[in-house]
């Protein structure tokens, strides 16, 4: 592991984005941050500007008016940045699958890195989730 | 030739030894511990001492630096340059004084002082430059914040002058101090101390008076449009600034850096002291509107400053 893999998977400023989501994740994203799972441990940082940031986390369906919206801000992250999708809205568009508003998934708007599944995903789940993050960053530098 | 030597010494003071690599260092480990005692008052474990190093690092190294369309480029990337080499020379001046307190010259003081002001007109004239709404915000509130605490903090700066005989010489004033004992120990110094640690407070951005860079309401504010480079160099002026000032204040308060064994040990003791009023009372206190800083700060703060000066007339 090079000095840039290390730099980026230890010190990642997150921007959290909520493209229509119902809030769950949003709040299940704050406890992450309590005492109980510390996620500062491993460097993660949540930011409140898009040009800080090296991965964006997306909440919710993805719908059709934010779509444009989330192909802007995935446009003025500074890259080497990432994509986190998150809960199964964010995944797959969950129960929203077959409604006239939600078009396209979140995959299909712009490239996703990690998937972190449930409804909304635990605390635990979120920590496996950046561990498959920090996994992905570092196949990706051997390729 | 002896200007050639001249010339490298200065050099070395600025770039590697008291100056820029040394007071990064510092800094960044500083930033460490406030990031480390944060999360230990929230009862949090808090990120490994490497941490900031890592971070602007990564700033550094392997961002891209996004500059807005239709932005005036100089301007834009020159102000983190600017922040960063005046909080250089501010740490550079006051660590080379106290080594050897001959070396300053006639108005180092008042240099200092407006050295002290360069990083956030710097952070301003940048955030202004970058065309952003929120930016512009942002910088309008540290313009008001920096007008607000100026007042109380050149005030309480006057006793420290008064008390070394009305010079504006730095060294004056430790001589002064090694012979007569610091200037904590006298009543005027003692809340001149204290009117002091509440402006610091405010300079360094600390968290009652983030105003300028509330992340939850205006998105980080004055620093919203900077991204990679910039963003590490700003962050970098802001941890030898963290650095700097609390020096700075052990110098005009606590009779500066001592180098024997135990009063070395000592001046840890106190900059450690200084470091954990400032954390403490960040940790403590939610965010105040503008108005209310500038209430605070042109109301009580400036009075007790105004108390201290009168002491230190009267001899106190």
């Amino acid at each position: 592991m090079g000095l840039k893999e290390k730099v980026l998977t230890k010190s990642m400023f997150v921007f959290h984005l909520s493209s229509g989501s119902c809030n769950n994740c949003d709040i299940e994203l704050l406890d992450c941050l309590t005492p109980r799972y510390d996620l500062e441990r491993f460097g993660v940082v949540l930011v409140g500007s898009i040009r800080h940031a090296d991965a964006l986390l997306c909440t919710g369906s993805a719908n059709r008016q934010c779509m444009p919206r989330i192909k802007k801000i995935y446009e003025q992250m500074p890259k080497p940045g990432f994509v986190i999708a998150w809960g199964a809205c964010g995944s797959s568009r969950g129960l929203f699958k077959d409604s006239y508003n939600t078009t396209e998934p979140l995959d299909e708007i712009i490239p996703v890195d990690v998937y972190i599944p449930g409804c909304p995903p635990k605390p635990e789940a979120i920590l496996a989730g950046i561990k498959k993050l920090i996994d992905r960053i570092n196949s990706k530098s051997k390729e | 030739m002896t200007y050639m030597a001249k010339a490298l010494e200065y050099a070395f003071l600025y770039l590697i030894f008291p100056g820029f690599l040394f007071s990064s260092a510092m800094g960044l480990l500083i930033g460490w511990i406030d990031r480390k005692v944060t999360a230990r008052i929230q009862w949090r474990v808090g990120p490994p001492w490497y941490q900031n190093f890592i971070d602007v690092l990564k700033l550094l190294l392997y961002k891209e630096t996004l500059v807005p369309e239709g932005v005036s480029k100089t301007f834009f990337l020159g102000m983190p340059a600017v922040a960063m080499a005046s909080a250089t020379l501010v740490s550079t001046i006051i660590l080379v004084i106290n080594a050897i307190p001959q070396k300053g010259f006639i108005g180092d003081l008042i240099v200092l002082v407006y050295l002290l002001a360069m990083p956030s007109i710097a952070l301003m004239l940048g955030a202004f430059a970058s065309q952003n709404p929120l930016a512009s915000l942002g910088a309008s509130r540290e313009m008001k914040l920096m007008l607000s605490y100026e007042l109380p903090f050149i005030l309480s700066l006057v006793v420290p002058i008064m008390k070394s005989g009305y010079s504006i010489r730095l060294g004056d004033i430790l001589i002064k101090q090694a012979n007569n004992g610091s200037l904590i120990g006298s009543p005027s110094g003692a809340i001149s101390f204290f009117v002091m640690l509440l402006c610091i407070q405010a300079k360094l951005g600390f968290v009652p008076f983030d105003i300028s860079e509330a992340e939850t309401e205006i998105m980080a504010g004055a620093y919203i449009e900077y991204s990679g480079k910039a963003l590490g160099i700003f962050k970098l002026a802001k941890a030898i600034m963290t650095f700097a000032v609390p020096i700075f204040l052990i110098t005009l308060y606590f009779g500066g850096i001592k180098f024997s064994p135990v009063g070395f040990i000592k001046t840890i003791l106190q900059f450690i002291l200084i470091l954990v009023l400032m954390i403490v009372i960040k940790n403590t206190n939610p965010r105040v509107r503008i108005d209310q800083a500038l209430k605070f700060f042109w109301g009580p703060v400036a009075l007790l400053a105004v108390l201290s000066v009168a002491l230190a007339y009267l001899g106190y």
